[in-house]
């Protein structure tokens, strides 16, 4: 067994993003959240384990579907959430909505909306790092649909180039929307050996065994961070909801229900709670956690809900930084 | 101290100096540290600054504009340079779903301060994709500047003003430009992005310009000068923010607008002109506005095909006699220019 503290630490980050997703599928039909919502449910493993294994300094960035990432690099929920919400108080004052999330000073600089758009962004990033000759490294979040990308394998050759100090982490999820990997790349590919032919090292892990992810993920970063270049890191999972929005859809016919159940039976969250209960950490001290975390994340839902919208003069504010260059 | 040094030379002096006050300024881009050095404009910096701060890159036009946004974001401040502005369309991603919207997007908390230089053909064979003037694209969204000077001067204070500017800017430089000649200081000063440059002094007609359409406006308000009649000629200096205040205060002094642009017509900065100076001098006009732009079509490789493409001197003067009701000789204009129709001057021989 890990350090129990690491372990619980581990649970507590996945049970943290489980409920403040399960809280916003459940609210999501109330039509406050007037926004595009990409949920991270049955990943939390494959976030929590990068998440927790990068220190407080480091950068990272992601994509669209950033719940997890934000909330695992230890970005705050009440802000998320309240930008979800739209309201003043959200992490980009209701600018940004779901898909723009950034918390500075957990070091999550940003996520971006567009397939592999964050991908260079997250390259500049450790650039910086780099020119300062900073110890920090740079995590980049992305799914295997990125790796279709042209801007992926730009990115990635300029890395190896530059010997940047650049993580990179695939979320092998099999899904970009509702195609699968098998109308999308060739069969047989794997996508981090492919990786490696370009370069770069690289390593695959189940991406719902917190454990072994968090245990890839700290030797990932070493290599990172000791000045080895970057690495890629590719972990497998499974989005148990639909791509865009609330709801399961099994149903509509581009996946299986028996897929869905096969994946659900690995439940990344419940699968290591009875993991560490049959270690022998106390249910009285697990159900300490749920109490503590569905009390924060009530908090959180009612800070978004009871804060205010920004004022509509907000809506052409920061366009530029110079404030004397108005939008026109 | 001033002296003569060409646009290339005065770009490349900023550069250097730019690099030597603030060490958070890199530039790189294809071809910086090669032998030709971006036309010169990039000689001399690598071995001054180093290959962490001066660099080639990977042919990866849209990633390495999003290394630049990563870079600004975390207080690097990196210049980037394409040989043609055509290179660039393919980053289009990342320039205006990621630099342009950037600092909105994230609730005003991160600047994105990169520089992108951006050099665009003109005649000699540069053909349909080595001779695009898209300014007007990058105008057109809110979050960028795009500066276009027209002078040696003016190519070294905007620069120094685009590159400690705070905002993504767009560096707009005309090849034909690169071997003009004009005073510039020794020091590194910043001109403000936003104030146009009041080139000549008229009553009759004001002639709105940019980059190097300002070289043929002045050419033709020179000729005109000599006739009696003295055209107000404008330098935008920069497309945006473009000086509204200067055009109107030059259009309500003349009541004539002539507006030159060195991009295609329909959607042009030029039309934009039009239309604001129609919806706030129309009653100080007293010709209809007009404008001088590209032909609406692809410019052809073969000079047989650029006769008549590119707008000059003689275009302008006839446009200015038209609004005048007058009726002006502009052929001497042609005829003093004792090289092709598709060179700016028997300085350029190609190949690029």
């Amino acid at each position: 067994m890990m350090d129990k503290a690491l372990s619980v630490r581990l649970l507590r980050d996945m049970l943290l993003i489980r409920k403040v997703e399960e809280g916003i599928a459940e609210r999501y039909p109330q039509g406050k959240m007037r926004c595009p919502t990409h949920l991270s449910i049955g990943q939390e493993a494959a976030a929590v384990a990068v998440g927790a294994a990068l220190e407080t300094a480091d950068l990272a960035i992601s994509t669209h579907r950033a719940h997890a990432h934000y909330l695992a690099k230890g970005g705050r929920a009440p802000q998320m959430l309240a930008e979800i919400y739209g309201k003043v108080t959200g992490c980009c004052r209701g600018r940004g909505g779901s898909m723009h999330l950034t918390d500075r000073t957990a070091g999550f600089v940003g996520s971006t909306a567009i397939v592999g758009n964050s991908l260079p962004i997250g390259t500049g990033l450790a650039l910086s790092l780099q020119l300062k000759k900073s110890r920090q490294i740079a995590a980049i979040f992305f799914g295997d649909g990125c790796t279709e990308e042209g801007a992926f394998y730009e990115s990635a050759n300029f890395a190896i180039v530059r010997n940047l100090p650049a993580l990179f982490v695939c979320e092998n999820n099999l899904y970009s929307v509702y195609s699968p990997l098998s109308v999308r790349q060739p069969a047989g590919r794997e996508i981090y050996k492919m990786v490696q032919g370009l370069g770069m090292p690289s390593a695959i892990v189940d991406g719902n065994d917190i454990d072994a992810a968090y245990a890839a993920a700290m030797a990932a970063i070493e290599h990172v961070r000791s000045g080895k270049g970057p690495f890629f890191l590719e972990l497998t999972t499974y989005r148990w909801r639909e791509h865009c929005g609330p709801n399961f859809d099994n149903d509509i016919g581009y996946r299986t229900e028996e897929e869905f159940l096969a994946w659900k039976a690995r439940d990344p969250v419940a699968s290591y709670e009875a993991r560490l209960q049959q270690q022998g950490v106390p249910t009285e001290e697990l159900a300490a956690l749920h109490t503590q975390l569905d009390a924060e994340v009530l908090a959180a839902f009612e800070f978004a809900e009871t804060s205010p919208f920004p004022d509509q003069s907000e809506a052409f504010s920061d366009v530029y930084t110079d404030k004397e260059v108005s939008p026109s | 101290m001033s002296r003569q040094i060409t646009f290339a030379k005065a770009i490349n002096e900023c550069l250097h100096q730019s690099m030597a006050e603030d060490p958070n300024v890199i530039v790189y881009g294809l071809g910086v540290t090669d032998p030709k050095s971006i036309f010169g404009t990039t000689a001399g910096l690598e071995a001054r600054f180093g290959k962490e701060r001066v660099f080639d890159m990977p042919t990866a036009e849209n990633a390495m504009t999003g290394v630049a946004i990563g870079a600004a974001i975390e207080g690097i401040r990196p210049v980037m340079v394409h040989q043609r502005l055509d290179f660039f369309l393919l980053a289009m991603d990342q320039l205006v779903n990621g630099a342009a919207k950037w600092r909105y997007m994230f609730g005003g908390q991160d600047s994105v301060p990169i520089t992108i230089r951006l050099i665009m053909g003109r005649g000699w064979g540069q053909g349909p994709t080595h001779s695009q003037n898209l300014q007007a694209w990058f105008a057109h969204i809110p979050g960028l500047k795009v500066v276009m000077p027209a002078s040696a001067e003016d190519a070294k204070g905007l620069l120094a003003a685009s590159i400690f500017d705070d905002d993504p800017v767009l560096f707009l430089e005309h090849r034909w430009l690169h071997n003009v000649h004009g005073d510039v200081p020794e020091t590194l000063n910043r001109t403000p992005l936003g104030k146009a440059r009041l080139v000549r002094e008229g009553d009759a007609v004001t002639i709105v310009g940019m980059s190097y359409m300002t070289v043929e406006a002045i050419r033709a308000a020179d000729f005109l000068s000599n006739l009696g009649i003295h055209c107000e000629v404008l330098d935008l200096r920069t497309i945006r923010p473009l000086d509204w205040d200067a055009v109107f205060a030059s259009v309500s002094r003349t009541g004539r607008l002539l507006a030159l642009d060195t991009g295609h017509a329909t959607g042009s900065v030029a039309g934009e002109i039009v239309a604001r100076v129609a919806m706030e001098c129309w009653g100080k006009l007293k010709a209809a506005p007009q404008r001088i732009a590209m032909p609406d079509f692809p410019e052809g490789t073969s000079p047989a095909l650029t006769k008549g493409y590119h707008p000059r001197a003689e275009h302008i003067v006839d446009a200015v006699a038209r609004m005048l009701g007058r009726t002006i000789d502009a052929s001497p204009l042609g005829a003093q220019r004792g090289y092709p129709h598709d060179v700016p001057g028997d300085w350029f021989n190609g190949p690029f």
